[in-house]
């Protein structure tokens, strides 16, 4: 889409929308459709909304009724989590992303190795933060909720699975035939069920599996559930990955004289994961939509908890106020992971093209 | 005499049903340079990657440096700390840059410290006359350049010997020259070389001795002047023929 050199607007709009008669209809017919939908939307979204208000009485105008959202905003965003401690909440998400910056800032890099360890530690504070104890008062998990919730699903699906996906993909590549089998069949196990039925296994099934006595919490049940499935989904990506790399490479780190895991943690796993990362992406923006199915085992994620507030009495009838917010928060999010993609597979690109980018 | 730098003695090597080596007798001196030549699919190649075990053999004895090649890892390992190797398509590792490439081996398998491994990544890319593209990548340097850099990714090793498959044959003409001009130096720095090539001009000037092979076997192996003088097969004259009308 390069744009002509002595450039007008006009004649960008001509060149680009009415360069043949078909382009202009379809340009046409594209300006009718917006003028269908946008207008109208945005009467009811905003000129004609309410906003300011305390209960559904002061929603009367016809159009959108936000103050519905603000009312259950904590809710939305801490399910049932007592209020006095949502600072908790809110001190490890923000670690997290503080942790998240340096896939942004190319300059931190030289701090990988503390980076590193302190991504490791991350679960271990976030678990005590979320959860209490050690001098912490103790929140159960079934006060999670809401967008905390669907963020704990997901963030440790993703952070589980793709170590574990790295394994798997590893083993089912290896030359040893009981690890090549074994990782197998767990990925076409895992792969070969859909999601509900494996959340249902986790919360119905296994406790029928555990001794007498032992009880794992229901939420870390479903972790363990979503972070197997989605390692299965992972384990094939990344398999592609590894594919991708070529053979010289293993046999260059071999001649020089690097250890099995030296040549996939140095060589081939750097390549083969830069090459993937839309794959990757893709399994995590899946993953963070499909948290909302926790909801059939009674779990409350964002999605579950405006459907339990669009349906509470005092609030009925606002059910596209609060599945829009719910599609909205979604949507910021997953196309917040699609731009991070972007920026680090063009950072990570080592070819030619960048050096001319940066002269 | 001092123990020479590699021996194989009777090995022999399969891939499945085909017979890639056949007996395979051979012995490098310390500072010696061997060149191989022989038509395509003799196994030259196959017979350098089982020096430093990328291949394994299947009978026979293969000893470097005084290490027998056996299944054991550690003693895979310790070859491979001795024996560089420079490929046809340069394997350069393109996600590192060249002095990362040149420092990655030394730092992971010698356990340097950083600044000493670049010192050292430093001094053998001034010797492949490349310093000035050490914080470059791969993907920017033309193909001669990226062989001169896996040589010195090679060397960093500072390995006793050092083996070549064709380390020319996927650059361009006015690439090759800028390489052997660096595998010259190495010669005449001491170093040994098994070299698979079939740059004529380059094994006369520094071979000791030329290895020719057909079928999986040697089937000549014979001073350099003797060799190109009067090869004492048929198929080796036929070879030589064919090379040098070119
Ligand atoms: N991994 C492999 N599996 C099966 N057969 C192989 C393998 N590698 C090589 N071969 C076969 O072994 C024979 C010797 O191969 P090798 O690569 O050693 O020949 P070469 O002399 O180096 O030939 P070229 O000049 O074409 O490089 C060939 O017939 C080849 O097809
Ligand atoms: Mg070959």
């Amino acid at each position: 889409m390069a744009m002509p050199r002595q450039s007008t607007p006009l004649a960008w709009l001509r060149a680009n929308l009415f360069s043949s008669p078909l382009n202009t209809l379809l340009t046409l017919l594209g300006l009718w459709l917006l003028w269908l939908v946008v207008p109208p939307l945005l009467q009811w979204a905003w000129l004609a909304a309410d906003f300011v208000g305390t209960s559904r009485a002061d929603c009367r105008s016809g159009g959108a009724c936000w103050v519905f959202v603000r009312e259950h905003l904590p809710q939305f965003l801490y399910g049932f989590y007592p209020a006095g401690e949502r600072w908790r909440v809110n001190l490890g998400i923000g670690l997290l992303l503080v942790l998240a910056l340096p896939l942004l800032v190319p300059r931190l890099r030289q701090f990988r190795r503390g980076w590193v360890l302190a991504l490791l530690a991350y679960p271990f504070v976030a678990g005590w933060l979320f959860y209490g104890g050690l001098g912490l008062p103790v929140v159960p998990t079934a006060r999670w909720g809401g967008l905390f919730l669907t963020l704990v699903i997901a963030g440790s699906g993703m952070a589980a699975a793709l170590p574990l996906g790295i394994l798997l993909a590893l083993g089912r590549r290896s030359e040893l035939p009981v690890v090549r089998a074994v990782c197998t069949v767990f990925i076409e196990l895992w792969r070969g069920v859909p999601l509900i039925t494996v959340l249902f296994m986790a919360s119905v099934m296994l406790p029928l599996f555990m001794p007498a006595g032992v009880s794992l919490d229901k939420l870390l049940r479903a972790l363990i559930g979503v972070a197997m499935f989605a390692g299965a989904y992972m384990a094939e990506v990344i398999r592609g990955g590894l594919q991708g790399v070529p053979a010289g490479q293993v046999e260059a780190a071999r001649a020089l004289g690097l250890s099995y895991w030296q040549q996939m943690r140095l060589v081939v796993l750097p390549q083969a994961l830069t090459m993937v990362i839309p794959g990757i992406v893709n399994v995590f923006i899946a993953l963070f939509k499909d948290t909302s199915l926790v909801l059939i085992i009674g779990l409350f994620d964002l999605l579950g908890i405006v459907q339990a507030a669009v349906t509470s009495p005092d609030w009925l009838g606002f059910t596209r106020e609060g599945y829009l917010f719910a599609a909205a928060v979604f949507w910021v999010i997953c196309y917040g992971m699609s731009r991070i993609s972007r920026r680090l597979e063009r950072r990570l690109d080592t070819t030619a093209d960048r050096q001319q980018e940066m002269a | 005499m001092t123990e020479p730098a590699a021996v194989f003695e009777h090995v022999d090597k399969w891939f499945g049903q085909l017979h890639v080596l056949q007996d395979i007798n051979l012995s490098v001196g310390r500072g010696e340079r061997i060149v191989i030549c022989g038509p395509s699919g003799s196994g030259k190649s196959t017979l350098i990657r089982c020096l430093n075990g990328l291949e394994p053999h299947q009978r026979g004895r293969i000893v470097v440096n005084g290490i027998e090649l056996t299944d054991d890892r550690r003693a895979v390992d310790r070859i491979r700390r001795q024996v560089g190797m420079v490929f046809q398509q340069f394997n350069l590792f393109p996600h590192l840059t060249v002095l990362e490439n040149c420092t990655l081996a030394p730092m992971a398998v010698r356990k340097l410290p950083r600044a000493e491994a670049e010192q050292l990544a430093m001094d053998y890319l001034a010797r492949v006359r490349i310093p000035d593209k050490a914080h470059s990548y791969p993907g920017q340097l033309s193909g001669g350049q990226q062989q001169r850099v896996a040589i010195a990714r090679a060397l960093c090793m500072q390995p006793e010997i050092m083996l070549f498959d064709e380390p020319t044959s996927a650059l361009d003409p006015e690439m090759i020259k800028e390489v052997l001009d660096v595998m010259v130096e190495l010669a005449g720095s001491g170093m040994t070389m098994l070299c698979v090539t079939h740059e004529m001009g380059f094994a006369r000037e520094v071979a000791d001795r030329i290895v020719f092979m057909d079928g999986g076997r040697i089937v000549e192996d014979t001073a350099t002047a003797a060799f190109f003088e009067a090869p004492q097969t048929e198929r080796a004259r036929q070879f030589l023929g064919q090379i040098l009308a070119h």
